[in-house]
């Protein structure tokens, strides 16, 4: 145990010296580490009020000020507090959204790479019809017709994402299943749980990590365009806000901090999460190294 | 899907492809591959819409005053009185002679509704793709060719962000600055639609739709040739090193030549697959746009039908959109076949 132990944070020291050499994917980390502990710590001094019509103290539409310094919106509630709030929605149904599509990704893939014969056959069949679909076209369906709570953005748009995590696992599968250790392991009797479970999973559990970060940026956005196109029932989310801004004509009334502020906070945590993915990409994936940098 | 999976993928995609098949072989196989797959999207389709929690009809009837005998003559023409398996019969036997229902909110029959908008979509689309596809390949390519340069490191960059933008804000600021006008700049182009109200004739009218196309174009272009670029670039870098490159340079060829005329066709190959494959993202950033501009195309059409909510309109448009994606997706894949010299000849 203990020389597992050491082995694994050798690994993961090795790990975060490689990673540190990568300026943009810490800058990223950085960033991320920052919007998650504001997100999380968003209770301590505000409460839901702040997304209440009625309690909007400010004037209708106000650039920014002392008193709201990112400006107010269509009801004189202060932006800046919406943003602060709506960025728990945002990340939760983000990390939440990722979560689910990597299971349902992992879970396929590892059983498509691992059951050849028709089984394999069957979930590669499947999971290729779903790559054809119009994932953001199938999403808007799907939360349309389940209504528009957090649960259901979150179904929407996991089940529309998955399928490139599962071609991705299938490949990585196939690849650590011709390793003569699985052989081994097969002749010592291990069954389809030993070895998926055992020999598979944390083989595959790095590429995974990398490809999860890349994911919750893709959910980012897909969620506020969700919100954006009307299908959400969150009252506060980023995409939710541009939705008011686009209803009020705040782009025709010059209202630029209503539409500048949110759209920007969607921005740089999406490309935090980009950056942060593409480094663990590098450093964890063999074929990427040295290639793109 | 991220860049670099969809680039791996579309690399995956040109080694897995068969190679000993013939061509009429091949395409019938990807053929008999579409039907199946446009079989599951109108049975997924069907399910889909009667998984509506509670009385479809009660909710199409939300806030508007309907009488109880209204409520069931819409039941009774949405067919819902009868049992699931009649009702399943009933619906692929319409699918499958293309009709598609008759729209709630517009009470014209889908399919109708659809021709009047596929035409604009399919210029607003196609303009953009076009133009997508043709930037994101030369600056990719350029960007490849000397990783590491200042035009590299510019190019991944701007990728990089408008990757992180979101379609629908982009399209917002593009409003806010050239339509509406911000500070000294005055409003450039239309806010909405494609044509002006009191449109002219001609050649003028040519020059005021193309007058109104320019911010959803721009809008489209900008966040989707991020992803062509980026796999263009990787593809490129591939080719660098290879030997025929460098047998190229030893003959005495000009970089750029060996570039244009060695390099790039070898590249384009993984590119040109993913441009066809992500085709169901550039039908996703179509909606957005042509939701933001007001623009009188399919996408618009398909997000009416979600904000009303018009479900047999939402479901007609939902089936021609996925099965027009599958049928690019078979026919691109053949295409592929007979361009692809590598896979013909092995």
């Amino acid at each position: 145990m203990s020389i597992t132990w050491t082995r694994r944070q050798r690994a993961l020291r090795r790990f975060w010296a490689d990673f540190r050499t990568h300026r943009a994917g810490v800058v990223g980390l950085a960033i991320l580490v920052v919007a998650v502990v504001l997100a999380l710590a968003a209770p301590l001094f505000i409460d839901e009020g702040v997304t209440n019509v009625v309690r909007g103290t400010g004037e209708k539409l106000a650039p920014p000020s002392l008193d709201d310094p990112l400006g107010t919106d269509e009801s004189g509630r202060s932006v800046l507090l919406l943003i602060w709030w709506g960025s728990r929605t945002s990340l939760l149904i983000g990390f939440l959204a990722a979560l689910l599509s990597m299971v349902i990704g992992t879970v396929l893939g590892i059983a498509a790479g691992h059951f050849r014969g028709w089984i394999g056959a069957v979930i590669m069949r499947i999971t290729d019809w779903f790559l054809v679909l119009p994932s953001l076209v199938t999403a808007l369906v799907l939360a349309a017709i389940l209504g528009g709570s957090t649960a259901t953005i979150v179904i929407a748009i996991g089940v529309t994402s998955w399928p490139s995590t599962a071609r991705l696992i299938r490949a990585q599968t196939l690849a650590v299943e011709a390793r003569p250790y699985i052989e081994r392991s097969t002749a010592l009797g291990a069954g389809h749980w030993h070895i998926t479970t055992r020999h598979v999973l944390p083989n595959v559990a790095p590429l995974l990590l990398a490809s999860t970060t890349l994911e919750v940026a893709s959910a980012i956005v897909t969620e506020s365009t969700l919100a954006f196109l009307g299908v959400s029932a969150n009252k506060t989310s980023w995409g939710t806000m541009l939705r008011g801004s686009y209803d009020w004509g705040a782009a025709t009334s010059g209202a630029w901090w209503y539409i500048l502020l949110p759209g920007l906070c969607i921005v740089i945590v999406v490309l935090a999460f980009t950056l942060c993915g593409r480094a663990l990409e590098t450093v964890l994936n063999p074929r990427l190294r040295g290639a793109t940098r | 899907m991220t860049v670099a999976q969809s680039a791996t993928k579309a690399i995956d995609a040109v080694e897995e492809r068969p190679a000993r098949h013939g061509l009429v072989r091949y395409a019938a196989a990807k053929a008999g591959g579409a039907l199946l797959s446009i079989a599951m999207v109108i049975v997924a389709t069907f399910f889909l819409f009667r998984l509506l929690p509670g009385d479809p009809v009660r909710a199409l009837a939300q806030g508007r005053n309907m009488t109880p005998e209204q409520l069931d003559l819409e039941r009774r023409r949405l067919g819902l009185d009868r049992s699931l398996p009649e009702q399943f019969v009933h619906f692929v036997n319409q699918t499958v002679q293309f009709d598609l229902g008759t729209s709630y909110e517009y009470k014209r029959p889908v399919l109708d509704l659809i021709g009047e908008r596929i035409g604009s979509t399919l210029l607003l689309t196609g303009t953009a793709l076009v133009m997508a596809v043709s930037l994101g390949i030369w600056q990719g390519a350029r960007a490849g060719w000397k990783p590491g340069s200042r035009f590299d490191r510019f190019s991944t960059a701007i990728s990089l962000v408008l990757w992180s933008v979101p379609t629908f804000w982009l399209g917002l600021l593009l409003l806010m600055v050239f339509a509406a006008g911000i500070g000294p700049i005055p409003g450039l182009f239309p806010t909405r639609g494609i044509e002006s109200v009191d449109a002219p004739d001609g050649f003028a009218y040519v020059l005021d739709v193309a007058k109104h196309m320019v911010l959803p174009c721009l809008t489209m272009v900008a966040v989707v040739y991020a992803q062509y670029l980026l796999v263009m670039r990787s593809s490129v870098l591939d080719e660098v090193g290879q030997d025929y490159v460098t047998t190229a340079r030893a003959k005495g060829l000009r970089d750029d030549e060996i570039r244009r005329k060695h390099a790039v066709p070898n590249a384009l190959l993984p590119t040109v697959t993913l441009v066809f494959m992500r085709i169901g993202f550039i039908v996703g950033g179509a909606v957005t746009v042509e939701a933001i501009f007001s623009w009188p195309g399919l996408g618009q059409l398909f997000y009416e039908a979600i904000r009303v909510p018009d479900f047999t309109l939402m479901q007609g448009t939902f089936l021609l959109i996925t099965v027009s994606v599958i049928l690019m997706n078979t026919l691109a894949d053949v295409v592929y076949h007979v361009l692809d010299p590598r896979v013909r000849s092995a």
